[in-house]
């Protein structure tokens, strides 16, 4: 595969296209809002959490596809979670994204993957300006979840 | 076409490969390549004649002077005005914000009106709200026609006596739409207001003659000319920079110096404190050289060219939306544009895959951005070094994104 075939795999334009989860959540949700100035991308995230566990979740999400689908994807795993295996993942998926991983292969074979749909991200480590699109959906719902403890 | 094609050896970057590919460079409208002329002059300053200006009676300061000096009165001649009308800016930005603090000031008061189009880019729109915080002025807005060029036929309401400046774009750094220059510089001067042209998208792809503009003040960038960074202008008439009062204080703008006060340089200096950038000043001066050498008319002509040829090709790939007016003499070479779903960042990734460099996003007008609906665009941009395989290669690598994205 090419680095754009990588990165801009049948998944990710899925969840670019369907993003799930979408919008907001009624009553009084914990709401985070997330930005990148330098190139407009936004995402807002709801969510519900009781005895220290994600009930419910809602995005509105606007920018580019690794942006959105990242944000979606997220969306796809957080509910049923708790506080501490959501910050877990989110450490995770920083690990993955990290630079200095870039050059692992992909293993396509791994059995039940951790991350699951979020592998298929990988494919933006090769393009460094692109990694703060991935991460924006994880930086807004790490600062939901600090809501959760103040 | 114009064939400008011997000219790209000028230009040593125009070698570089950019992931394999070489370098298809769509992206002047942010920032323009550099000639070796503008790089050696540059050089040869800091090697030959480095000194600081108007400081000391020694050989070096006296030709270093002679060099930033000999540079205004190029740039001044470049638009046809003369070089105690012109002041060297940090760039547009700056140029703009001096207009707003120093003439602004001390001229607006509660309730005056700053009217200005909704295409200008951040750098004509926010040093006028902060002056209006200072000074309970308000901004007021000329919207667009259909093909995105600024309706003026709203005038009627908007341009009252309380308007006391109008400030305006030469050339949208996002549409490319040229600005309607005779008829706000008349509005302005109808209700007693001044002009303040923004020049930054203008000033490098026409000829331009301040005698003709009819605006009391210009501002522009030089990188956006072959320049470097770092450098601009502000042209002013005579008697506005004589009302504008300096932004900054400091050396080299003083006439005298007493504990409590001081006197002003005359214009230009009283507005350039501090040491100024002077080899950027001499690489300004070598890049209007090389304009005036090719000529500003065979440059806009050939950007007219490549500008309809670019609309054309673009034109034949479905699910392409272009913003900005079509007829090629309403507008420049900045064309954005908007592909199906494929959101410009995307589209700015795919094409660098294949060494083209465009650019992506709000394009520093996020109030344009909300009055199209849209988030962002991607931009391609020409210059006099453009030349049409580029557009072809940037509509090829255009349908490769078609496909990367499933679009049929
Ligand atoms: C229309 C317009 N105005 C102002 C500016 C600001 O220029 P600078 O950043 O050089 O000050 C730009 C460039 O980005 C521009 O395109």
């Amino acid at each position: 595969m090419t680095g754009l075939d990588e990165l801009y795999r049948e998944v990710i334009l899925d969840h670019y296209r369907n993003p799930r989860r979408q919008g907001k959540l009624q009553g009084d949700p914990i709401h985070a809002e997330g930005s990148n100035p330098s190139c407009g991308d936004e995402f807002f995230l709801d969510l519900f959490v009781e005895d220290n566990v994600v009930t419910d979740a809602a995005m509105r999400g606007l920018g580019c596809s690794i942006s959105q689908a990242s944000g979606s994807m997220m969306m796809d795993m957080i509910v049923g979670k708790s506080v501490e295996e959501l910050r877990e993942l989110i450490q995770k998926f920083k690990v993955m994204m990290s630079i200095s991983e870039g050059d692992s292969p992909i293993d396509e074979d791994r059995p039940g993957s951790v991350l699951g749909d979020l592998e298929a991200l990988q494919g933006v480590r090769k393009f460094p300006v692109r990694i703060k699109c991935a991460d924006l959906a994880w930086a807004t719902l790490s600062e939901a979840l600090d809501q959760t403890t103040s | 076409m114009t064939d400008l094609r011997a000219l790209r050896s000028d230009f040593p970057i125009l070698d570089r490969e950019i992931n394999g590919h070489p370098l298809i460079y769509l992206d002047s409208a942010a920032t323009t390549q550099k000639p070796d002329s503008v790089l050696d002059a540059m050089d040869e300053y800091y090697r030959l004649y480095n000194a600081n200006v108007h400081r000391g009676a020694h050989t070096l300061a006296t030709e270093a002077t002679e060099l930033y000096e000999g540079s205004r009165s190029k740039v001044a001649r470049f638009i046809g005005a003369e070089p105690d009308q012109l002041v060297f800016t940090r760039g547009t930005t700056t140029a703009i914000n001096y207009i707003a603090y120093g003439w602004g000031l001390n001229h607006l008061k509660e309730g005056d009106k700053i009217l200005v189009t909704i295409m200008e880019h951040h750098a004509n729109l926010v040093p006028w709200q902060l002056i209006s915080r200072y000074t309970g002025a308000e901004l007021v807005y000329l919207e667009l026609n259909d093909d995105l060029t600024v309706d003026t036929s709203t005038l009627d309401q908007v341009l009252t006596d309380d308007v006391a400046i109008v400030a305006f774009s030469g050339m949208s750094n996002v549409t490319g739409a040229l600005g309607p220059i005779d008829v706000l510089a008349e509005a302005a001067r109808s209700v007693g207001a001044i002009s303040v042209l923004d020049g930054a998208q203008l000033v490098p792809h026409t000829p331009v003659d301040v005698a003709d503009l009819g605006v009391d003040f210009l501002a522009f960038s030089a990188h956006k000319m072959l320049g470097p960074t770092g450098i601009g202008a502000l042209w002013g008439k005579p008697e506005r920079l004589e009302e504008m009062e300096p932004t900054e204080g400091g050396g080299e703008m003083i006439n005298t110096v007493e504990r409590n006060e001081s006197t002003w340089a005359p214009v230009p200096h009283k507005f350039e404190a501090g040491t100024p950038p002077i080899a950027e000043a001499i690489g300004f001066g070598a890049a209007v050289d090389y304009l005036d050498a090719v000529g500003m008319d065979t440059i806009a002509a050939h950007e007219r060219e490549i500008t309809a040829y670019t609309l054309d090709r673009l034109s034949e790939i479905p699910d392409l939306t272009i913003y900005g007016p079509r007829d090629v003499t309403l507008r420049g070479s900045a064309v954005s544009f908007e592909l199906g779903d494929v959101h410009p960042h995307d589209i700015a990734t795919i094409l660098d895959q294949d060494g083209i460099a465009v650019r992506a996003g709000h394009h520093c007008a996020r109030p344009l951005m909300k009055y199209l609906k849209i988030p962002a665009t991607a931009r391609a941009s020409f210059y006099l070094y453009n030349v049409p395989e580029e557009v072809d290669a940037l509509v090829e690598s255009l349908y490769k994104a078609r496909k990367l994205f499933g679009l049929t």
